[in-house]
Parts: C-alpha cells; sequence; structure tokens
C-alpha cells in the first residue's frame, strides 16, 4: 500500500559532467563538492525538503558509487521517510531486457512505475547541476493556478548569453509558444532552467509516445533522441498543450564547466552575490563528516575566506574555500582557489585561481595556477585544475588552464 | 575500532557532579554543558561508547534534563537510534526512598534497575560526563575479563595538586593492580592514579551491589563499595594513557577548553579515525570577512567573523563584527558579538548578544561569565 502523493520529484543525477574532466573520473556531476561542505546535489535535496516534497526518485548511471553512498537513506535531508523519501533509481533489468538511460526522457520512462506507486498529480523533474535556492511549491501552485500542462521554469538572462540556453518564447501570460535549444539569433531572454513541473497523466502519456516514436525511428535507421528539452517539450507544444513559463528571480547558476565551478564558488564570498548559506529558513543541507572545528594557527592569515570543520591552516588564505580536513601549513599560500576535502598544501607551496580536487598533496615550492595580471596573453589565463588524489611534486607547476589528473 | 559488542551495556551518568559547576548546570545537565567549539560533554563518552562497539547505552538523568534530550534525541547521530541496543533515556522517577532524586551512583543504579536487568549484556561500562577524554573500551574490557576482576577502576597515572584541582578520586593499587586504598579530595600534590570515575563491572556483581544498596539504603558508590567493602569483592585498576580533562568548576572548564589549542592535545581527543560524534546542526562552513584576523583559535561552522580572533575557542554560528577583539575568550554557540567590542578572559553561555562597542573583560585568573540569552 503506498499513500498518494500530491508530488513526486524526479531528480536527473546520471550526467557525467565530462566537462568537469578531472573532477568527474569516479565521481557522478552532481557528486561534485561545493561551497566547502556541500556536493552539488545538496541543492536540488534541500529544496525538495524544504519545498514540502518528501518523495524523490535519484536516476543514477554514471559512476554512482559516491553519489549513492552519499544520498544513504536520505537521513540528511529528511528524506528518510516511512512513505516516500528518497530512493535511488538505477538502469535495471526488466523481462523486455536491460537498457542504460537513453536520454533525460527515457530515463523517467524507465521509471514510471516507481511514480504510479504514488499516484501523484504533479511531477517536478530536476537537475543535479545547478545552485540555487527554490521553492518548487510555488512552482507547482503556479502550474495549477494556469492549469497547465507543464510548466518550466525560466531566468532571465543577458542577451549575449541566451545562445547557450534552451529559451523560451512566451505571450503576455507566460504561457509558452516556442522553444529553440541554443538559439544562434535568440528571440528572448528566458532560458530553461531545466526544471519542470508537469501533470502526471500528460508526462506519462508524452513519456510513452516518445519512447515508441523514438525505437520505431531507431529501427528504421532515423535519427532518434529520448530528451525532455527537444522531444517531450516540443511535442507537448506541436500538439497545443498549456505550457507555462515560471519566471524565477534569484541566484541561479549552472556549474556544468570547471570555469563555472570556480565562479560559483567564488560568488559565495562575494557580498553582492544573493545566496545566503547562513539563511536559517531555508537551510542547504549536506552529510555531516563528524570533524572537529577548524584550527587557525599563530601564523595563519585568512581574510575572505569560507572554511570547513577540521581544517588547519596556519599558512595565508584569502578569497580561497577550504572543505573538511584540508591542511593549510606555515608558509604556504592559497589565493582565489578551492580546495577540496582532505588535501594537504605544505609550506612554501602556493596556489592560486585553481581547483584542487579531495586528498591531493601538494608539495612544497610547487605552484598551482597564476593570477590573471601574470599572464600577458588574456586568451591563454583561465583556473588551473588538480584533479583528486593527485601528488603535485616539490618545484612541479601547473600552469593556467592545465587539468591535471596524474600525480606529477 | 571494534566490531559491534552487544555484551556490554554503557551507561552515562549525565548529571554526575553538576553542582561543581553549578554556573553552567543551572539550566542543563553536566552532560549537556557545551564544549570544544561544537561539541556538548556527553558527545565524548557517547562516541566512546560508540567506537568501542557498544551500542546499548542508557543514559541516566535527574533534573534540568530539557536540553540533554533535546541534544541526543533518538540517538540517531551517535549511530545509536538501533533495533538491538540503542540509546535508552533514563530520567528519574519517585520510589519510596528517595522521591525521584537520587543522591549518589547507586541510588541511580536502583532507581533504574529494571532496564538494567532486562539488558542482555553481561558486563557494564559506567561513565560520567565531566571526564573529557577519547578512550577505547575494548582493550579494558579484555582486561578485565582476563583478570577475573569484579570491578575494574579506569584511571590515568599524573600529576594531581589539590591546590589547584578542586576535585579528584586518587586510586592506590597493590603490586598485583588489586586496589589498595581510595582517597576523596585528599589535600596532596605529586604524581598518582586519578580515577577517570570509569567503572567495567560484571553484570552480576553489580545485581549483588544494588541488592546490598537496596537493603542497607545506601547510595554511594565510592564509599560504600570502593571504600568500605573493597575487600568482598576483585576491584583492579586499569590505566588509561591518554590525554584527559576533568571539568570540575568554572576556572578548569575554560582552562579545558584552551587546552585544546595545544596541538598535540586536540589530536589526543580527536583522532582521524575515532570521530566525536554530535548533533548535526548543518551549519555553512565559516565564513571570514575582508579584514578578520585569526590566530591560534578554534572555531567551529557557522561562524562569520569579521574582527579579529585570539587564542579562543568559538563555537558553531557564532557572529563577531568588524573591529571587534576577542581574546582568550570561549564562545558558545549563537552568540552576537556586535562591531567595536573587546572581549578578553570571557565565557559567554549561549545565544549572548554583546552591543556595538561594549567591552567584558574578566582577569586572566578567573575567566567572566556572560549568562545565557542575555543581551549585554
Amino acid at each position: 500500500m503506498y499513500t498518494k502523493k500530491k508530488v513526486v520529484a524526479m531528480l536527473l543525477a546520471g550526467g557525467q559532467g565530462s566537462r568537469l574532466y578531472a573532477l568527474t573520473k569516479n565521481v557522478a556531476k552532481p557528486a561534485v563538492p561545493y561551497g566547502g561542505k556541500y556536493r552539488l546535489i545538496d541543492f536540488p535535496l534541500s529544496n525538495c525538503t524544504n519545498s514540502g516534497i518528501d518523495t524523490v526518485g535519484v536516476l543514477t548511471q554514471y559512476q554512482p558509487l559516491v553519489l549513492n553512498e552519499y544520498i544513504g537513506n536520505g537521513e540528511p535531508w529528511d528524506l528518510d521517510r516511512m512513505n516516500g523519501g528518497v530512493h535511488v533509481l538505477p538502469p535495471y533489468e526488466s523481462q523486455a531486457g536491460a537498457s542504460w538511460y537513453e536520454g533525460t526522457a527515457n530515463a523517467i520512462y524507465q521509471n514510471m512505475n516507481f511514480i504510479r506507486r504514488y499516484n501523484p498529480e504533479y511531477v517536478v523533474v530536476l537537475g543535479g547541476d545547478h545552485i540555487y535556492k527554490m521553492d518548487y511549491s510555488k512552482m507547482v501552485d503556479f502550474h495549477i493556478a494556469n492549469d497547465a500542462d507543464c510548466t518550466i521554469s525560466v531566468i532571465d538572462v543577458p542577451l549575449a548569453e541566451a545562445s547557450r540556453f534552451g529559451i523560451m518564447i512566451c505571450d503576455d501570460k507566460n504561457q509558452v509558444v516556442d522553444f529553440v535549444e541554443k538559439p544562434k539569433e535568440p528571440k528572448s531572454t528566458l532560458a530553461s532552467m531545466g526544471i519542470y513541473v508537469f501533470s502526471w497523466k500528460k508526462l506519462e502519456k508524452y513519456l510513452i509516445e516518445n519512447e515508441n516514436d523514438a525505437n520505431a525511428k531507431r529501427e528504421k535507421g532515423e535519427p532518434w533522441s529520448k530528451d525532455f528539452g527537444k522531444d517531450i517539450i516540443t511535442s507537448m507544444l506541436r500538439d497545443k498543450q498549456r505550457l507555462f513559463a515560471y519566471e524565477f528571480e534569484g541566484y541561479w547558476k549552472d556549474v556544468g564547466t570547471l570555469d563555472s565551478l570556480w565562479e560559483a564558488n567564488m560568488d559565495l564570498l562575494s557580498p553582492s552575490v544573493p545566496l545566503d548559506l547562513y539563511d536559517k529558513s531555508w537551510r542547504i543541507y549536506s552529510r555531516s563528516n563528524y570533524m572537529p572545528p577548524q584550527y587557525l594557527g599563530d601564523n595563519a592569515q585568512v581574510e575572505n575566506s569560507m572554511i570547513a570543520e577540521g581544517s588547519v591552516v596556519d599558512g595565508s588564505l584569502d578569497f580561497s574555500i577550504l572543505f573538511a580536513g584540508v591542511t593549510v601549513e606555515e608558509g604556504a599560500t592559497v589565493k582565489y582557489s578551492i580546495v577540496m576535502p582532505g588535501t594537504v598544501i605544505k609550506s612554501g607551496a602556493v596556489v592560486e585561481y585553481a581547483i584542487v580536487g579531495s586528498d591531493c598533496v601538494i608539495e612544497s615550492g610547487a605552484h598551482i595556477g597564476k593570477s590573471p595580471e601574470q599572464v600577458p596573453d588574456r586568451d591563454k589565463w583561465g583556473i588551473a585544475v588538480v584533479g583528486h588524489n593527485v601528488t603535485v611534486s616539490s618545484g612541479k607547476s601547473v600552469e593556467p588552464q592545465d587539468i591535471v589528473g596524474e600525480n606529477i | 575500532m571494534s566490531s559491534v559488542n552487544y555484551n556490554v551495556l554503557g551507561l552515562i551518568f549525565a548529571s554526575m557532579h553538576d553542582s561543581n559547576i553549578i554556573e553552567l548546570t543551572e539550566k542543563r545537565t553536566m552532560g549537556s554543558i557545551p564544549f570544544g567549539g561544537r561539541y556538548r560533554l556527553i558527545d565524548f563518552p557517547l562516541s566512546n561508547f560508540v567506537n568501542s562497539g557498544i551500542v546499548e547505552v542508557g543514559v541516566i538523568t535527574k533534573s534540568n534534563y530539557a536540553s540533554l534530550l533535546d541534544h541526543v534525541g533518538s540517538g540517531r547521530d551517535w549511530d545509536l537510534s538501533r533495533k538491538n541496543g540503542g540509546l535508552h533515556l533514563l530520567p528519574p522517577y519517585s520510589q519510596k526512598y528517595n522521591g525521584g532524586m537520587y543522591t549518589g551512583r547507586l541510588d541511580a543504579l536502583r532507581n533504574i534497575w529494571s532496564c538494567i536487568e532486562h539488558s542482555k549484556a553481561q558486563y557494564v561500562i559506567m561513565a560520567n560526563c565531566d571526564v573529557v577524554t577519547t578512550i577505547d573500551f575494548a582493550p579494558a574490557l579484555r582486561q578485565h575479563k582476563e583478570s577475573g576482576a569484579d570491578i575494574t577502576l579506569i584511571y590515568s597515572k599524573g600529576m594531581y595538586d589539590s591546590k589547584k584541582d578542586k576535585s579528584g578520586t586518587i586510586l592506590e593499587f597493590n603490586e598485583d593492580n588489586t586496589l589498595k586504598n581510595v582517597f576523596v579530595d585528599p589535600k596532596i600534590s605529586g604524581e598518582c592514579c586519578q580515577w577517570l570515575e570509569m567503572i567495567i563491572i560484571s553484570k552480576d556483581v553489580l545485581d549483588k551491589i544494588v541488592h546490598y544498596a537496596d537493603t542497607s539504603n545506601v547510595s554511594s558508590f565510592t564509599r560504600e563499595i570502593l571504600q568500605n567493602r573493597k575487600d568482598e569483592y576483585k576491584i583492579v585498576g586499569y590505566e588509561h594513557k591518554d590525554f584527559f580533562v576533568r571539568i570540575d568548576s568554572t576556572d578548569n572548564y575554560y582552562a579545558a577548553n584552551m587546552a585544546l589549542l595545544d596541538a598535540d592535545k586536540r589530536n589526543a581527543l580527536f583522532k582521524p579515525d575515532i570521530p566525536v560524534y554530535t548533533k548535526v546542526r548543518d551549519s555553512a562552513p565559516a565564513k571570514y570577512g575582508l579584514e578578520s584576523n585569526i590566530k591560534n583559535s578554534l572555531i567551529a561552522d557557522g561562524c562569520v567573523i569579521e574582527g579579529t580572533v585570539e587564542n579562543s575557542i568559538i563555537f558553531r554560528g557564532v557572529k563577531i563584527g568588524k573591529d571587534t577583539v576577542v581574546k582568550n575568550s570561549v564562545i558558545m554557540q549563537g552568540t552576537v558579538i556586535g562591531s567595536g567590542c573587546q572581549v578578553v578572559n570571557v565565557i559567554t553561555d549561549k545565544n549572548v548578544e554583546i552591543s556595538d562597542g561594549k567591552t567584558a573583560m574578566g582577569s586572566d585568573l578567573y575567566p567572566m561569565l556572560l549568562e545565557k540569552n542575555r543581551v549585554f
């Protein structure tokens, strides 16, 4: 017996995050660390629990070990429920055979039975790679008030950036009249945030239709896809279904690239960025790692930074974020950088404009990254990246834009 | 790390010696006194049990235990929310001989005997909250079994000075490690064995002792058993060699916190593979502002620090404003210190507010204590 739920959330967490390269070699993108103590997936999971959504399916596929372990029984997000709660949904084998998820729509299609058990009115579809705080219940209310079949959350982006996004063209009542994926000449600046509310019966119908169409095309050797934006939304628009754009105002950051991940972390140190992690009315929850408080030593010089528990800092730190259990020895310098859990920066090492992965050792005299001023050719500057579990030996340097995944 | 041991019941006396530190226990138990930036004193015995594989733990409370119940909850944060074993909260209930208020360890044990009796464990380990240390009970238990002891007392060898240490129970052992003498608060100084008030006892022995206490109406374990009747039992010692602090006054509470600024002591208490568990509060990492300047301090999550902090312990969610100097102080959780303040040699209890420009100064001999929830 399952209790009927008004809303079930489906979180697409299968992404490889190939543009995050060295940081996603062994972990799925939603498990990438962020903001000193979080992983990306903490944001949609916390938003769900804060929005009163207590039933969440997390669709995993790529490198799920860390992500599965992290989600566990959902207790950190208050999603360990007798009815509902968080469920990790990997691809599985059925009588019809086994298949990997073949696109975002197919991932949900393969788990329709999970959704059906709760007989929901609405399904919220979320991604696992954005940083934002959002009350999904308001979006569901908006969906209901408009008698919509699908509501897509949008954010107003600068015109210059609009061609990077899926762009919604709306009428004056926010009803979507057209949707263009990454348009060369954008007709609107309302970008899809990859957050959808569907009336479940409608979504179910279109998922089945898409699945059958795509499979038929595949058999005929035609190009096919099973994707939300490309297929489901387009088909619904074609059929004149009621699609509405829900405009979100506030901080929203896509962390699809190493540069944007670095920027999104740096945003936390900027007083002008409206993402308040200290706001108790909308907490972002994460799995705790039970470390003692951080210790700042006699030689520490710490400014404009965030530091998580268990770190020991006796060096100099400016505009940086240290995750749990990081050591910055006396005489080490870290600035404009992100250092992930368990990494040791030895005395005399310099880390600047860089992302250093977890459990690395940056030996004395190693130099990671350079400031933009030190690089005359602006195109050659970018953040330097050291992957997880990497030792950078004494005297070695990692240049801007370099990505190091092995010991050097 | 030890595997799960269902054969031991852990008992924590959450209120033992509350009256030693009345300034901090007026509205809470000894066990719920905040300590070390993010902990409560009870986190140490609870974590010691759990890390030793002991997963059935009773917490004996006496009075003012609302904050303790709030802190431990179902025991989930210590992995003690279980079907086999788990956490038992044992508040007092009124019996004809004590009116619900017990006066000693034996009294408390009489009160909760039915709970102990129902446990399947053959051994009981008892600990207080006023001794802070990290200990693995497994080797002590092994020694207890191998030596055929009825009672094992865990002690630490070190300097004791009755002029400095306000209280303490000193143990003397025979050459065969059996108990020779017990001195409560003796006027001595020098190296000796200080009891950490941890007891390993076989349950059938404890049964006899509690039955004796019941029929004889006695309440003090130390006096009635360890001192007066020690020849009736085989009582041996087990030396715990790691760092410990015993908290029995406001000034040594302050000193015990400050001791954590010493890396060796801190590392003895917080070992990388032996976590000290506490209630999860989901605070963001600590944030340091543009002109912050921090030296030799322990700082917990959720703090926002814009001023100067030196030689201090800053608990979770504390805010310290610009141009403020906090020195040699213990600042408990939720304290908000405005800008342009001077706070030196001070203990602020929870949720104290110090307004802009105010000065709070204790002496280096005796810290100033600012009461819980007060605005200054």
